[in-house]
């Protein structure tokens, strides 16, 4: 009797393991196996690079279109753009075009390059490129804003396109040109709108080097194309065979994997880097401080709806206020470097105007602070070592960063602690990142670090961030200290409207905005931050540094970070014997 | 028999009707607006294409319509097993999503269930004869139960990780293999599963054994045990009549235990960065993913419910007093 009860209790046990594990799994291999390795095998690691650093979730689609949340490498190693952009040059180079040129003053004419070939063999026609420009006429599209000034889009030939426009827009239209993938006609036209916007295109069919292998939950893996056209045309090839992207684990997690020599990319930023270089773990662009290139820069916004932060004299104060230096140090030990004091990246260093910097550039300096606070009428009456509003009221302001972004927090702090030494009263919240992105575009805050503007072909993309106008109910992307200038504007918009080759026009129309900029303060740069990018050499060598002889370009695989430079450091990569 | 089972399904249904109502108010009613934050992300300025995207998703993810129709059709659309596409992981529909994880979590939570509590059964049922393990089965069993998990993941990922070297620390697999069935990935797989298991299984093991070692030395003190000693019937005998008494509250606990265990691997799979619904829930938060936390919430109720139907089967087999109870009444 004993033994038969449980003998069936072990039974009924063993029926609900086994209805709990019926269900199978494991991840979804994705169209396209072939080559050396089979489903379930494992890569050759000497023909693998594994990169870290750049998806934060499982990889959600794979629609060059969807800029924001497509798998890391759909746009660059399988969707590709007319152009490059070179930083160090500060040049187009031509990818799928050959050329371009306005031929008028409101005509751009592309010649694109023979013998490229889709991934499913058919050949890439000026008509691809049309219709993938012509993808934005759709009002819920996301490059939307481009038909407002672009009129049309024609293929003239097989390998000519012809761009009319309404407004030359010269800087912005160089920047749209290696930002705008090209994708095929023949697949994409027999598809509604909604799903071109919105479709996952799992089985993504490019011009690029790379085509896509298999995806699973946390990573996506791109097998080389060996027909791929840049091998002739460009005399390019990259070197890894596959490329594992993994969505990022924890910092801890990405360290121990550096240190054993399972990943060779991590464009993470990681608070101990200096150290692991130091250490010879990883390497990254130099060997010293600041380590890395500057990517972005990280700018101090003001609320300039709120009082007291519609008044320039204020905003001068406050940066004046701010020990960039003991963040640099302090916060990010050295891994960054402090931004001029026009926030312009030092790719872009020649727009800066050394002598109007030299004559009303700011540099922290309490003293200074109080006097322009005393100046202004910013007085503390109630000896609370504090200043009162004009009007007498209390004045406290609250700077929020995302919980979690612990650099940002700390940075934070001494930012507070800086505006203390000064008499402004600062304190620092930490909401949740989403809330705090809700409240920024509906202009409930303030004051919020932001660092969303990277690199690109022009600084005119940085002087839209700061003066666009008109400031709409929600500021998704630029602006979002609500400053309003027109004249500022006016004159961001001339910019515009220099041709990119003019680079004495460029200069002389950046003065003038950055007179304006250096006097009313709308948004308060404070440190360049870098291109996070360590790499082991393990399996890969030849990594992008300023070593002499080492490549120059960015090692980094962040959204539209591979149009300027990061495909190529693929290219240069070499296997470590 | 009939009658029984009759009241534990109507529980557990009015018990799923008011998870699915909580479970589909919480978001809705949470700070934090899902589609503003894809449009911000989307990084749209021009105000008429932000709005016609807003309209769009809006639209998609039916907020257009009143409160009551959101409801209804969220249980519509629940019945025929759609739980709406994912905001984070967009345009994939949850479902899938989660199906790709529950494997891992489902590999981590049953085996160390089970045999947390077969051990800690039967440790517990020795350490309640010989004086020597008692002695040392009762402080580390009390140490293992208070360890919080992540805390003992942690621990193990250092110790066993990090300085011996014997497993891996992170993921589900590792970097070079492919998800599929070969010996290959199954090995590599189980060597990333020892650590998040272990972690999972000690804490667990703790509480049975402490729990049974109790029971056991309790049921041996009852009336029927020195009854059936008076009468010179073996200690054998009677031990494996205290056992089995001593096994149902244990069966009991193990219902109970579900829930709690359900939340331990959802942070050790986030310590261990395994690919489970704990990694997917973590990330469906940070990303105000309504619909995935809904799903990943509902797939846990619903396990929790058919686990726990499960062990009331179970109950009716190893507890005579609930089939008499169920016959009980007609006589």
């Amino acid at each position: 009797m004993g033994t038969r009860t449980r003998l069936r209790v072990t039974t009924a046990l063993a029926v609900f393991t086994l209805a709990a594990t019926a269900c199978t799994g494991g991840g979804s291999g994705a169209g396209g196996t072939g080559g050396a390795v089979g489903k379930g095998g494992s890569l050759p690691r000497n023909e693998t690079l594994y990169t870290t650093g750049t998806q934060w979730g499982p990889p959600a689609n794979y629609n060059p279109l969807r800029n924001w949340d497509h798998a890391t490498g759909t746009k660059g190693l399988v969707y590709e753009t007319l152009f490059h952009f070179d930083p160090n040059e500060g040049k187009l180079t031509p990818w799928l075009a050959e050329s371009g040129s306005w031929t008028d003053d409101k005509t751009y004419e592309v010649k694109l390059r023979q013998g490229v070939t889709w991934a499913d063999g058919k050949p890439l026609t000026a008509e691809d490129v049309a219709y993938s420009y012509g993808l934005g006429k759709i009002e819920a599209s996301a490059f939307h804003s481009l038909w407002s000034w672009l009129s049309d889009a024609k293929a003239v030939d097989d390998t000519t396109v012809r761009f009319t426009f309404k407004e030359a827009r010269y800087q912005e239209w160089d920047f749209t040109l290696y930002g705008q993938p090209v994708v095929p006609e023949h697949v994409w036209s027999s598809r509604t709108d909604e799903d071109i916007l919105n479709g996952v295109n799992d089985k993504p069919v490019g011009t690029g080097a790379y085509k896509l292998k298999s995806k699973s939950q946390d990573r996506v893996v791109w097998e080389r194309r060996d027909d791929w056209w840049g091998t002739k045309a460009l005399s390019m090839t990259p070197a890894p065979r596959y490329i594992v992207d993994v969505s990022n684990p924890s910092n801890e997690v990405v360290i121990g994997q550096l240190g054993q020599g399972q990943l060779d990319l991590s464009n993470n930023f990681l608070p101990g880097a200096s150290s692991l270089v130091k250490s010879k773990k990883v390497v990254s662009y130099y060997d010293k401080a600041p380590y890395m290139l500057s990517a972005n820069t990280a700018w101090l916004v003001p609320n300039t709806t709120k009082k007291p932060m519609d008044d320039a004299a204020f905003r001068r104060a406050l940066a004046a206020s701010v020990d960039t230096g003991k963040i640099v140090k302090g916060v990010y030990g050295d891994l960054v470097k402090p931004a001029s004091p026009t926030g312009l990246l030092p790719q872009w260093e020649q727009f800066d105007d050394k002598a109007l910097i030299a004559e009303k550039g700011f540099t922290h300096d309490a003293a200074a602070a109080k006097k322009e606070l005393a100046d202004a009428g910013y007085k503390d009456e109630n000896g609370d070592g504090f200043v009162e509003n004009k009007d007498g009221s209390t004045l406290s302001l609250k700077l929020a960063v995302p919980s979690g972004w612990t650099d940002w927090m700390e940075a934070a702090k001494v930012i507070a602690a800086g505006a203390k030494d000064a008499g402004i009263k600062v304190s620092t919240e930490f909401p949740d990142q989403n809330a705090l992105n809700e409240q920024r575009g509906k202009g409930d805050f303030d004051l919020v670090i932001n660092n969303e503007r990277q690199l690109s072909s022009t600084p005119w993309t940085y002087y839209d961030y700061i003066f666009q106008l008109p400031v709409q109910k929600q500021q998704n992307t630029v602006n979002f200290g609500r400053y309003e200038n027109e004249e500022a504007w006016k004159l961001v918009q001339e910019l515009g409207g220099v041709k990119t080759d003019d680079t004495a026009g460029m200069k002389a129309a950046v003065s003038k905005i950055q007179d304006i900029q250096l006097t009313e303060m709308p948004i308060i740069p404070l440190w360049y931050n870098g291109l996070w990018s360590q790499s082991t050499t393990g399996t890969w060598t030849n990594w992008p540094s300023d070593a002499a002889g080492a490549p120059k370009t960015a090692p980094a695989l962040w959204r539209n970070w591979l149009e300027l430079g990061g495909f190529e450091t693929l290219t240069q990569l070499k296997p470590a014997k | 028999m009939r009658r029984y089972f009759a009241r534990k399904l109507l529980i557990y249904g009015l018990t799923f009707v008011v998870a699915v109502t909580v479970n589909w108010m919480i978001p809705r009613f949470m700070p934090g607006d899902p589609v503003s934050a894809m449009v911000a992300r989307a990084r749209v300025s021009q105000p008429e294409a932000a709005e016609a995207m807003r309209t769009y998703y809006n639209n998609l993810f039916g907020f257009d319509e009143p409160l009551w129709q959101q409801y209804l059709h969220f249980w519509g659309a629940l019945l025929q097993g759609d739980f709406g596409i994912s905001i984070f992981v967009f345009p994939t529909p949850v479902g899938d999503v989660l199906l790709d994880a529950l494997p891992y979590t489902l590999g981590l939570m049953i085996p160390a269930v089970l045999l947390s509590w077969f051990v800690g059964n039967w440790i517990g049922a020795l350490s309640a004869r010989r004086k020597v393990l008692d002695n040392t089965v009762l402080p580390a069993g009390y140490l293992l139960t208070a360890m919080p998990y992540m805390w003992i993941a942690v621990i193990l990922a250092w110790a066993l990780g990090a300085k011996a070297g014997w497993f891996p620390i992170s993921g589900g697999y590792s970097l070079d293999i492919q998800p599929g069935w070969s010996g290959d990935f199954v090995l590599d797989a189980l060597h990333h599963w020892v650590l998040p298991f272990l972690s999972l299984f000690l804490v667990a093991l703790g509480g049975w054994a402490i729990g049974m070692r109790n029971m056991i030395i309790y049921e041996l003190e009852s009336d029927y045990s020195s009854y059936l000693s008076a009468l010179g019937a073996p200690q054998r005998l009677i031990r494996r009549y205290a056992f089995r008494n001593a096994v149902l509250p244990q069966v009991t606990g193990l219902a109970l235990q579900l829930g709690v265990l359900v939340a331990g691997a959802l942070v050790t799979e986030i310590v261990f960065a395994y690919p489970g619904l704990g990694s997917l829930i973590l990330a469906a938060i940070q990303n105000q993913d309504f619909f995935l936390l809904q799903g990943a919430f509902l797939f846990i109720v619903i396990g929790v419910l058919i686990a726990n139907f499960l062990i009331d089967i179970v109950y009716v087999v190893v507890d005579p007093r609930t089939r008499t109870g169920m016959a009980g009444g007609t006589s």
